[in-house]
């Protein structure tokens, strides 16, 4: 079985190219830098079937972060390169093809983005490009399948280029020289509203007003759809199942079975937050009071990401996050970590250096709350009144730059400028933005659910064998002593480990004041990343990294819980 | 420094290998025009455009660009 790579610059499309290659879907955007793994799929070729594998974007085969390192290691493994390249920045994508060719590995390359490059004046002789090259050349539009038929059908006339030799960096600028006044020609175009518009949001006189009306803009709207779904759709949808959680309650009788399936009866009535049954808070949590703000966040996301705002609001953000010892790109990983943490750390590996990639892990884990447990704050928290709410926000986020602060003193390494190429603006189409968002959801279900049922049944479980009354009494001293919080608060962060959304429900029945649930539900942000995070981080920091990283998150959560106390509290 | 949305010619690099590969593969090399976007405060990054595409850059990079008067 042959080993079919796509190779290219960032954010060229080949996650686009992969997903219409193998038909399976992979996240693909408009910024440089959203493929950080490879993906491997399948294609048959006549009666054979081949494996292709979708590289991270890199700019040359001397990788200079984690993300390229990758893409040169599937480069070595590569039996055939399909070379994907911008057709509208046609020179500066030829230097990676031609260290490619130099390899002397059969190639094919797909001239992608073809019709933008026709829009903005760039004609390219394909012949000519061929004969200078000797490899075959396909123009495609992966976005909307136009010319990969093609490219499949000519796979097979993949060669080495034998007229291309190694040469050095100059040189190759030279060939590249030579091929561009050979086989382009580019008409003069005149600024066009996309030009004017992509300018104003980078400059930073209007860019920074820009920005923020943005992201409330965007923070409104997710808190608009996830608010709709509940009282139109998932609400009702629950008020129709309760007669038969009830029917069913009554039916089992007391008893494990009844404790296990339906929970504790509030006033003989079955409350979905507090019972902590497994047929009704643990399904009423993960799709009444979750999954319509992951739909909600994940759409707002995706339009986002497709637009190619995010690399704008990098640059925005620059000059601040150098003070936490990473530069603007920072934002992006922060910004999928607000969806869920565990591709948030993941995103780090497109930052250069290990200091960069461990403040922003860390960052991530104690300071970014992920979309599932916000949803629970603010069907909780928020019934108290929304003032609450932004006291929980305003705190996480004053953690993340005083963390970013201290972190940038404390870590040893480089912190490198930023240098990040600034894709066009695109108009986000519906279709891919409602298959990225599905695929998110998809995987949010997978991922949340086992871990919600086993969160239910490990309480259970540590109720009924009186482990929990044991825990709280050890912890009592620092929940009771420092944090001012009833000492059965214990069991919520224990099986916040599991599932935050499900530790920030199993707080309403202590029967705090609001105060002290929003030191709580802070602290279930700061103390420690959820497993699938702490999974991540693990791999993407190595064992010391993780050791310290968990060191400073357990100083962060004592120290935020008694400053909280002392001021929430007054005590 | 150039002013905003004015053009210059690169005329070298002032930097190591790294750094002159770097800018390289963006696109930033001798004898390119390049156009200054965006200059952020605070000693903060710089936006320039070369070959109609934007390109943000740390200022310490950019002030080893050195251009002059575009002929």
């Amino acid at each position: 079985m042959k080993k079919i790579v796509l190779m290219g610059n960032p954010n060229v499309g080949k996650s686009v190219f992969f997903s219409r290659l193998t038909g399976s879907n992979v996240i693909a955007s408009n910024y440089p830098g959203t493929t950080v793994d490879f993906s491997k799929g399948r294609m048959c070729l006549g009666t054979e079937g081949h494996e292709i594998i979708d590289a991270p974007g890199t700019y040359s085969l001397d990788p200079s972060n984690k993300a390229e390192e990758v893409a040169r290691d599937m480069f070595n493994q590569a039996d055939l390169i399909i070379n994907v390249i911008d057709a509208t920045n046609l020179e500066r994508n030829l230097y990676l093809t031609l260290q490619i060719l130099e390899q002397k590995k059969p190639v094919i390359l797909a001239l992608n983005m073809w019709d933008e490059a026709a829009h903005t004046g760039i004609s390219i002789d394909l012949e000519k490009l061929e004969h200078d090259l000797k490899i075959p050349i396909v123009p495609t539009v992966a976005l909307s399948g136009e010319g990969i038929f093609n490219l499949i059908c000519r796979i097979d006339e993949a060669c080495p280029a034998e007229a291309i030799t190694p040469m050095s960096e100059d040189d190759r600028w030279i060939k590249i020289g030579e091929i561009i006044r050979d086989v382009q020609h580019v008409t003069h175009r005149h600024h066009t509203l996309r030009d004017w518009i992509s300018e104003a949001t980078i400059r930073p006189l209007t860019g920074f007003p820009i920005a923020l009306a943005v992201i409330f803009s965007a923070l409104w709207l997710v808190s608009f759809i996830g608010e709709f779904l509940i009282t139109y759709i998932f609400d009702p949808l629950f008020e129709l199942y309760t007669p038969f959680a009830m029917d069913l309650s009554t039916w089992l009788g007391p008893g494990f079975l009844q404790a296990l399936l339906i929970g504790n009866l509030i006033d003989g009535q079955i409350d979905y937050v507090q019972s902590m049954g497994l047929l009704t808070t643990g399904i009423y949590v993960p799709f009444a009071m979750v999954l319509p703000y992951i739909v909600a966040f994940y759409s707002v996301l995706a339009i986002f990401e497709d637009s190619g705002y995010l690399p704008r609001l990098a640059t925005l953000t620059d000059t601040i996050f150098h003070r936490f010892g990473m530069h603007g790109f920072g934002i992006i990983p922060v910004f999928l970590g607000l969806g869920c943490n565990v591709p948030g750390v993941l995103a780090t590996r497109s930052l250069e250096t290990k200091k960069q990639r461990f403040i922003a892990a860390t960052l991530i884990a104690i300071s970014v709350p992920c979309m599932a447990k916000n949803a629970m704050v603010f069907g909780i928290l928020g019934s108290y009144g929304m003032g609450y709410v932004v006291l929980v926000f305003a705190t996480l986020f004053i953690v993340f730059v005083a963390s970013g602060l201290i972190l940038n003193r404390l870590i040893k390494g480089d912190s490198p400028e930023i240098c990040l190429e600034i894709p066009p603006y695109r108009k986000p189409d519906t279709v891919t933005v409602i298959k990225k968002t599905w695929m998110r959801i998809r995987w949010f279900l997978a991922e949340a659910i086992p871990f919600l049922f086993l969160g239910v049944l490990l309480i259970n479980i540590l109720y009924t064998v009186g482990i929990v009354d044991w825990l709280g009494t050890i912890f009592a001293p620092v929940m009771q002593g420092l944090f001012g919080l009833p000492k059965e608060a214990t069991t919520a962060l224990l099986i916040g480990f599991l599932r935050k959304d499900l530790a920030v429900g199993m707080l309403l029945p202590l029967g705090m004041s609001p105060m002290q649930l929003v030191i709580a539900t802070t602290l279930l942000t700061v103390y420690f990343p959820c497993v699938g995070t702490f999974a991540v981080m693990f791999k993407e920091l190595g064992v010391r990294g993780m050791i310290m990283a968990t060191g400073f998150m357990a100083v962060t959560a004592l120290v935020v819980g008694t400053i909280m106390r002392i001021v929430l509290l007054g005590i | 420094m150039l002013e905003i949305g004015k053009r210059a010619v690169i005329l070298r690099l002032e930097g190591g290998c790294l750094f002159q590969k770097k800018m390289g593969s963006m696109g930033i090399r001798e004898q390119k025009t390049i156009r200054l976007v965006a200059k952020h405060p605070f000693h903060g990054p710089v936006v320039v455009e070369v070959d109609g595409r934007a390109v943000t850059l740390g200022r310490r990079m950019a002030e080893h660009i050195i251009t002059g008067d575009p002929e």
